[in-house]
């Protein structure tokens, strides 16, 4: 086998990746879309669908690096609606809002440390914990606000917060989103935080053995990701100028499907932040479009169901093809190799 | 080394996060600070001309709570009806889920889709308010109806029934049941139920009038909504007062109870059961004469007034104006009320001769 035989096989692999292959699609739908869709194209549509990806979009940041380690955090959109019962409640007993906000932030991140101590102090599987407060988050959310809503935040914030940057389409919530992805993305991809969560999630034992300490990172991720979660539960509150107990209910499965649709292994070690965006791009570019063009609810459902189950099986099918392949490259080599344990 | 870059890393974007606490803490805009008006559109603006045609090709979207819900089914099939006799054109769209904020995607939808008029059921008076009023500034007239949006985001709002007119219609059928003189009983929801309170004010007021003088209520009982309590307080008002002729009950769990105690036992026939109840729930009930008649608004007509008045609303019939008059079809003619509100009059009263035209 040459040199060049090799390259050219990695850059096609490389293109023929999953999340590679996300980002094409992403962008042709885009397009698609744009020249094909009645209204897709304008600007108060454009702001309209960041506005709608924001929370999915927030919250994938930190899922990706949790499921990039093999865990997974369902609470995410139950921390999202405590958060916005409490900033609600906050608001109510005559607290600053420039107090409330950061404070809820914080609150996000001790939702995120209970969390995390559970899955790192007492070894608990991550999906039962998270299941777990999933279901405990937003019975507090109820027990805070019950079910009513508050709705008389300052006009500043709620307008700043659908509003776009001067006279652009350019919506002034994506400036946030922007910075923490740049964030993310570098952290994942370029320092040794990044490179501990993919040894974390590629062979756990093995990433102790060289020296990472597995449970001390996992525990800052769910931190990471309940702040993450009190701040979408800020944007989200002022977006709707709506604090409810059940706001974002059941956010996390678009959550986790984008993440998922963007290449990252839910057994963990494997992803990029790239297709993860990718991901949210392209759901929120398929909703908006299908209900321009009159897709009913079930069927937009029925998309992201087999979308979601195409992202898993297809990357698996591939590789198991490429595995098979190079058993067979294996097995034609003359050379015998008698010091080899036979293929598993 | 990584071990302890991660920590730092982590706790310095946590110090950074504790300082901006700090630095907020003091100073900043409060509930107190806002507490004045929410911006927004503006109501009412252009004047009325109430010889206007009304238009065709009206397209009105109906954006109801939640799709697949029989009551909302049948409230918008009335607006379907409505825009067929308009020669409007229907269109339905909405989540499966009545949630706050899922409702906001759509009206964006129908925003893009350059539609004439949006009917709204509003899961969230304020959360559908700024996409509400961003299909205003386009030009497309909002008619909300059943659950209303905050005022300043909507033209007119559709109301099914007011208190007084609920109040007034079920001293009516109690009178009529109790053959205009005779001891009455109300099985309510819950002692400090809002809507129950007030029509039962309402009821008392009526009960006070001369013409109701020989009407007597002896006792008003709560079973909190709940199927098995309502039950036993309805057996408990027929053991306490015999000479009981009518029990009103202006919930629709208590009045399912009470009926179904009623036709088991040999009170059936004797005393009447009447109040608020759903036809699918009472249908069992008016059949084996258990029950002569209960009311309720019908559904249906809520879609078809909301219809009507967004069909007016574009052509320039009304405004949205207190005062304005507009004509609704087989439901004759409206008045828009304070607020934009237009009330779609007294309750339907359900029978064994109209009971099988309704399904919900």
């Amino acid at each position: 086998m040459s040199g060049s035989e090799n390259r050219l096989r990695g850059s096609f692999t490389r293109l023929a990746s999953w999340d590679g292959a996300v980002i094409l699609v992403a962008v042709v739908a885009l397009v698609v879309a744009a020249a094909a869709v009645d209204g897709f194209g304008t600007s108060n549509n454009v702001t309209f669908m960041v506005l709608d990806l924001l929370p999915i979009a927030l919250l994938a940041l930190p899922m990706t690096l949790i499921i990039v380690t093999g865990e997974i955090d369902l609470s995410v959109a139950s921390t999202l609606g405590l958060t916005s019962a409490v900033m609600g409640s906050l608001w109510n007993s005559g607290m600053a809002i420039e107090t409330i906000i950061p404070l809820c932030v914080l609150l996000g991140a001790v939702l995120g440390a209970v969390n995390g101590v559970f899955v790192t102090v007492f070894r608990l599987p991550s999906l039962a914990v998270t299941i777990g407060t999933l279901a405990l988050f937003r019975g507090l959310a109820l027990v805070v606000l019950g079910e009513s809503a508050v709705a008389d935040f300052p006009v500043v914030f709620t307008t700043w917060v659908t509003g776009t940057v001067a006279d652009t389409a350019i919506p002034n919530v994506l400036l946030p989103l922007l910075l923490l992805a740049a964030v993310f993305t570098v952290v994942l991809h370029a320092t040794p935080v990044g490179r501990a969560v993919f040894a974390a999630g590629a062979g756990e034992q093995a990433a102790r053995f060289s020296g990472v300490r597995v449970d001390r990172l996992k525990f800052w991720l769910f931190v990471a990701s309940g702040a993450v979660a009190g701040l979408a539960g800020v944007l989200w509150t002022l977006r709707y100028s709506s604090a409810r107990a059940d706001n974002g209910l059941g956010l996390e499965l678009a959550v986790v499907a984008a993440v998922l649709l963007g290449g990252v292994s839910i057994f963990g070690g494997r992803g990029t932040m790239p297709g993860v965006l990718a991901g949210v791009l392209l759901l929120a570019t398929l909703q908006n479009a299908l209900r321009l063009e009159d897709v009913t609810n079930e069927a937009l459902n029925i998309v992201t169901g087999a979308l979601l189950i195409v992202s898993v099986l297809l990357p698996n099918i591939s590789r198991s093809v490429r595995t098979a392949a190079q058993r067979r490259r294996l097995r034609r080599t003359p050379i015998p190799q008698p010091a080899t344990p036979p293929a598993p | 080394m990584s071990r302890f870059r991660t920590t730092r890393v982590l706790t310095a974007l946590l110090s950074a996060a504790s300082l901006a606490v700090a630095l907020t803490a003091c100073g900043g805009t409060t509930k107190n600070d806002s507490s004045d008006d929410q911006g927004g559109g503006s109501q009412a603006t252009g004047t009325a001309d109430p010889e206007a045609e009304l238009q065709e090709g009206v397209k009105m979207a109906f954006l109801p709570k939640q799709l697949n819900n029989p009551y909302s089914d049948i409230e918008v099939s009335g607006g379907e009806e409505a825009l067929g006799e308009l020669k409007g054109e229907y269109k339905l769209v909405g989540p499966n889920d009545a949630s706050a904020s899922s409702q906001v995607s759509y009206i964006n939808t129908l925003i893009q889709q350059q539609q004439d008029v949006i009917g709204i059921a509003a899961n969230d008076p304020n959360a559908v308010c700024p996409s509400l009023n961003q299909a205003r500034s386009s030009g497309i007239k909002v008619v909300a109806f059943d659950s209303d949006a905050a005022k300043d985001c909507r033209d007119v709002f559709i109301n099914q029934a007011t208190t007084q007119g609920i109040g007034e219609k079920l001293v009516e059928m109690a009178s009529k049941l109790a053959g205009g003189s005779g001891e009455i009983a109300i099985l309510s929801a819950t002692a400090n139920a809002t809507n129950q309170n007030a029509w039962i004010d309402v009821m008392k007021t009526e009960l006070a009038k001369p013409e109701n003088k020989d009407l007597k209520l002896v006792k008003i009982a709560y079973g909190n909504d709940e199927d098995q309590k309502s039950f036993q307080e309805a057996q408990g008002l027929l053991q306490s007062y015999p000479n009981l002729k009518v029990i009103v009950s202006p919930t629709t769990v208590g009045i399912a109870a009470a009926s179904r105690y009623v036709s088991s036992s040999n009170y059936k026939g004797k005393v009447a059961i009447t109040g608020l109840g759903t036809p699918n729930q009472m249908r069992e009930y008016i059949k084996d004469g258990t029950v002569k008649e209960f009311a309720l608004w019908n559904p249906a007509d809520i879609g078809y007034l909301a219809a009507y008045a967004g069909v007016a609303l574009v052509s320039g019939q009304i405004t949205g104006k207190e005062g304005e008059k507009f004509e609704a079809g087989k439901l004759g003619e409206y008045e828009i009320g304070a607020d934009g509100e237009i009330v779609l009059g007294p309750p339907t009263v359900f029978d064994a001769n109209n009971i099988d035209d309704f399904d919900f």
